[in-house]
């Protein structure tokens, strides 16, 4: 089978390797850059556990091929703490036990950052309808939009600090 | 319990503490067994077979031999010389009916889904697409699939050589066992009596699949002689046995390990058919091999759960006093017995009374093969269908009698004074407080304003109609005390193991054998050893889930960790302050009786002399310096084997809107309180209440199997089989009240499985209270908006439903404009 080579940043580095056109971005992000923590939990696109950031939006990395990253710029889970420091909406779900086995974790915290940076002031009913696309079966949900709605207080927080402190 | 327990010393316990496990998890640094790669990895990929029962007429797999990559190609008829015989650990019955059950099918498929080739290669890829050249030809066969169909004579047999489709058949009767009448006379006796009335129901309890979010995944390393076995397993300990059994190989050579496991709710208690055919292949090739299942086929071959069809009858007097209570179940086995199938109804079989006292009580359960998936445990197992059944009846004789639903419960149920109290089927629950725990839900919940607006919404026919439903619950968790386990003919016992190692730096490791896979054990033993030994939570660390770390342990299901692993860990850390006494009686020129510890201290009785338990750590470990005649180690062990079940029970009350146009259920209010015991951390139980509620409400809405008259399973993806998502579930208020167990030193319950025995007929008992009014009371789950929008099609409105009963002309109605609400006392209120 041919290959293509594609040229990607994934987590602030940049990668170049030839992949079969039919890769899926979350295969090639697993096996090829060995980014775990990105998983795969369904094979119909339905529980969103593989979900990136793809040039600063969520995708369900199962849904787009390696091919069509080709110049794009990726962020996973594993990119998501700078400098040794969470991610508010990381360090929400810890605070507020939005998670059990963990396994939705990196999908459910990756579409929730895209959710806030759509709404930063969402309603519960908007978190809700928000994280549709992602399946939990540990939490009953309530304590993952607890920790969305902590991350949006501590973003508008931390943003407020930051603009009075400058 | 407060910041600090005066009199324990105890500072962890009750404490919220945020977990452990968190770190990983949320940063993507987890060890899924998926994850794993070794140098020179083979990847297998599964044929199955699409057709529920037949004989493979031939396979043809040149094709696929030749594909690219392919490191060989095994059918069932090249692996069966080997592969042995997967186990069931639970003969119910002296003459149970057990199948063999092959890893691969050889000659005879069972159900859709079953394996019948093996296909390894370099690349999961490259396995995958060898498998697609697979040539299978079936002679199909007749298919059983419906379980009333299965048990007539002259059903075509899913297993020919048993001869029979029942697995076998299961009583318990209260007469007979001396623990309560004979429940033929209490229902013959109701029949005759005008001041009685029998009522019978049957109810269905669809199959559910267990939807773990981790698909199972397993990487076998062949070394030598030895295997190491990572694998996305409940029971790791008991996985190695099973496998050393299976295939004839010493225990001692196999090390197995769960990795970070991504939930289970028993789905992921077995040695499955996956785990030993990678087993298979990896010796074959002599190098390490992985496994991984799709969603699809997760679905089709991980076992599913429930699949029971409950035909109920219940005797009782008109002022509401149960008298009798007949169970008659046929519960679906699939095509095979795993580890416990045919055990799954008889852990209800103890429950159908509840909370209640029931005079006599009958059992009878008839175990029924079909060419399906395999069922066995998931979440609640047994219990929830119990518990279903049961409170599904009270809300029906509460209808016929016209008495408040609550009100009934409560002349019905064991008061707080009478504890410890003997059940019908001869369980002792030791402490509870039904009162406490319903009182606080009816507070909650604003009971009686919601009935005031239900018969508002009745009155002016509302099209959004308001539906209220209770469930009381009690469970018996904490599995199990293993002369219980031994009685009910189990393979195995219910102990736990636990041994805690002191380092020298005074750090501590704290083996177990119960293996978390998301319910937060680092963390909270992390906190009950904290305050054992008296030292910083930060020290301690939990390690699970490998055999050669924690020789010894039964596992995670049931309940149990807490209640059984949670105590063998109190057990090990007292004997670690029994050894480290006298060294620190030495280090202090003390005597041994003067030694006392306290918060982590040994100090010397009446004089400020003291030496921490980091510092005896150290110095046993220097061993310059300790007592003639002990060894020099503080590190103890413990294995704990329960004397009793736990009870952890509660009250939930479910309102539910109907919108009568579409049959849209929506539920508009969950209350419930949870009594489970102690809490060693209420952040972590609350979390385990929400989703096992959410697995329970979504039994009642949303989910189930559902197969075509082929066998073909028709909801094999996420597309199908309808997982709730954050916008389908309501939001919970939940509380608890706290009556200590009284069979273990912590006073804790056990929680894992509470949400979800409780939710189910919370729902639907909500769902038939709304549907009243149309002279409905049942209907089937899941009540997806078109079951519920049928039902009332054709149907009368009846906004006085209330005052008559619309459906039984055989029994008298009694009044019910007036019958009193929940009194909220202990008096009762029904009369």
């Amino acid at each position: 089978m041919g290959t293509r080579r594609i040229s990607v940043t994934v987590d602030g580095v940049a990668y170049s390797d030839d992949v079969e056109p039919r890769t899926l971005l979350v295969h090639y992000l697993r096996e090829r850059l060995g980014k775990t923590g990105t998983v795969v939990g369904c094979d119909t696109s339905n529980c969103g556990a593989c979900t990136v950031h793809l040039d600063g939006r969520s995708v369900k990395s199962c849904s787009v091929l390696a091919v069509q990253v080709d110049g794009s710029d990726v962020t996973t889970i594993e990119g998501l703490a700078q400098n040794g420091e969470l991610h508010p909406v990381q360090q929400a779900f810890h605070e507020n036990h939005g998670l059990q086995c963990g396994y939705c974790t990196p999908g459910m915290i990756m579409q929730s950052v895209d959710l806030l940076k759509d709404n930063p002031d969402p309603s519960d009913e908007e978190i809700r309808e928000g994280l549709e696309g992602n399946l939990c079966r540990c939490t009953g949900y309530q304590n993952i939009v607890k920790s969305v709605k902590a991350a949006a207080k501590a973003g508008s927080v931390s943003a407020g600090v930051a603009g009075g402190a400058a | 319990m407060t910041a600090v327990d005066e009199t324990t010393g105890a500072k962890e316990f009750g404490q919220s503490r945020r977990r452990k496990e968190d770190a990983r998890l949320i940063t993507g640094r987890t060890k899924w067994t998926d994850n794993i790669v070794l140098p020179g990895m083979a990847h297998l990929a599964m044929v199955r077979s699409p057709v529920a029962s037949g004989t493979i007429a031939s396979i043809d797999v040149a094709d696929a031999k030749t594909s690219p990559g392919v490191l060989g190609v095994w059918t069932g008829a090249d692996l069966d010389a080997e592969q042995g015989d997967l186990p069931c650990a639970w003969a119910v019955t002296p003459d149970m009916k057990h199948p063999r059950r092959p890893a691969v099918a050889a000659g005879r498929v069972k159900f859709a889904g079953e394996i019948v080739a093996v296909i390894a290669a370099r690349s999961a890829a490259e396995a995958r697409d060898a498998a697609d050249k697979v040539i299978v030809d079936y002679d199909d066969l007749p298919v059983v699939l419906d379980m009333n169909e299965a048990i007539k004579e002259g059903t075509p047999l899913v297993h020919e050589e048993l001869g029979t489709n029942v697995n076998a058949t299961w009583i318990f009767d209260s007469g007979e066992a001396g623990t309560g009448g004979n429940v033929d006379e209490a229902i013959a006796a109701a029949h005759a009596d005008p001041d009685s009335l029998v009522i019978e129901r049957t109810f269905r309890q669809q199959r559910l699949v267990p939807a773990f979010m981790e698909p199972r995944s397993t990487v076998v390393d062949p070394t030598g002689e030895q295997l190491t076995v990572w694998s996305a397993t409940q029971v790791p300990h008991i996985a190695r046995f099973l496998l050393a059994v299976v295939l004839g190989i010493s225990e001692s050579k196999v090390r197995f390990i769960a990795p970070d496991v991504g939930g289970g709710f028993g789905g992921k208690i077995h040695l499955s058919p996956e785990e030993v055919a990678t087993v298979l292949i990896a010796r074959k090739l002599g190098k390490p091999v992985k496994y991984t299942e799709t969603r699809s086929e997760s679905i089709q071959s991980a076992h599913h759960g429930r699949d029971q069809i409950q035909k109920i009858t219940l005797s009782a007097k008109k002022d509401g006093t149960v008298t009798g209570l007949k169970v008659d179940l046929l519960a679906d086995m699939g095509a095979y017995l795993g580890l416990v199938t045919p055990g799954v109804p008889i852990l209800g079989a103890f429950m159908y009374n509840a909370i209640y006292k029931i005079p006599a009580y009958q059992f009878k359960c008839v175990n029924v093969f079909t060419n399906k998936v395999l069922t066995d445990a998931y979440r609640g197992a047994g219990r929830p269908e119990a518990t279903y059944a049961i409170e599904r009846m009270m809300d029906t004789l509460a209808n016929e009698l016209g008495v408040d639903p609550l009100a009934l419960r409560e002349k019905n149920w064991i008061k707080h004074e009478e504890f410890p109290f003997t059940s019908v089927c001869g369980l002792t629950y030791d402490s509870g407080n039904y009162e406490a725990a319903t009182s606080r839900a009816v507070e909650l919940f604003d009971y009686e304003g919601l009935r005031r607006e239900q018969a508002e919404r009745r009155a002016r026919k509302d099209p959004i109609q308001l539906g209220i439903g209770i469930s009381t619950f009690t469970e018996m968790c904490g599995l199990a005390p293993s002369r219980v386990l031994g009685s009910l003919n189990y393979g195995a016992g219910g102990w736990e193991y636990s041994a805690i190692r002191m380092l020298p730096t005074g750090k501590v490791e704290v083996l177990t054998g119960a293996s978390a896979h998301g319910q937060g054990h680092e963390t909270a033993f992390s906190q009950i050893v904290a305050d054992q030994l008296g030292v910083p939570f930060e020290d301690v660390e939990i390690l699970h889930g490998d055999t050669q770390i924690t020789h010894k342990g039964l596992d995670t299901y049931g309940s149990r960790s807490l209640v059984v692993g949670g105590i063998a860990i109190v057990k090990a850390a007292e004997k670690v302050i029994e050894k480290a006494k006298p060294i620190a009686a030495h280090l202090l020129e003390a005597n041994v009786a003067d030694i006392e510890f306290d918060s982590g201290k040994f100090s010397v009785a009446g004089t400020d002399k003291g030496v921490t338990i980091q510092e005896v750590a150290l110095a046993t470990f220097a061993a310059h310096n300790y007592p003639e005649g002990i060894e020099p180690s503080i590190d103890a062990d413990a294995t704990f084997d329960p004397e009793n079940f736990s009870y952890p029970h509660g009250t939930h009350l479910c309102a539910t809107e109907i919108d009568t146009e579409t049959g849209k259920v929506t539920i508009r209010k969950y209350v419930c309180v949870d009594d489970i015991g102690t809490v060693v951390n209420p952040l972590i139980a609350e979390g385990q209440v929400h989703g096992g509620l959410a697995q329970g409400i979504a039994q009642a809405l949303w989910e189930e199997a559902r197969h075509d008259e082929s066998g073909t399973l028709t909801t094999a993806t996420f597309v199908d089989y309808t997982l709730p998502t954050a916008a389908d579930m309501p939001f919970f208020t939940t509380d608890m009240t706290e009556t200590a167990s009284t069979s273990n030193p912590l006073g804790v319950k056990g929680v894992g499985e509470a949400g979800t025995i409780a939710s189910t007929p919370a729902v639907i008992n909500a769902v038939v209270d709304a549907l009243r009014p149309w002279g409905i009371d049942d209907i089937q789950m899941p009540t997806t908006a078109q079951r519920v929008w049928k039902a009332i099609q054709g149907k009368e409105f009846d906004a006085s439903v209330g005052a008559k009963d619309t459906r039984d002309g055989s029994h008298e109605a009694a009044p019910g404009n007036g019958a009193p609400l929940w009194s909220g006392n202990e008096s009762g209120g029904a009369q």
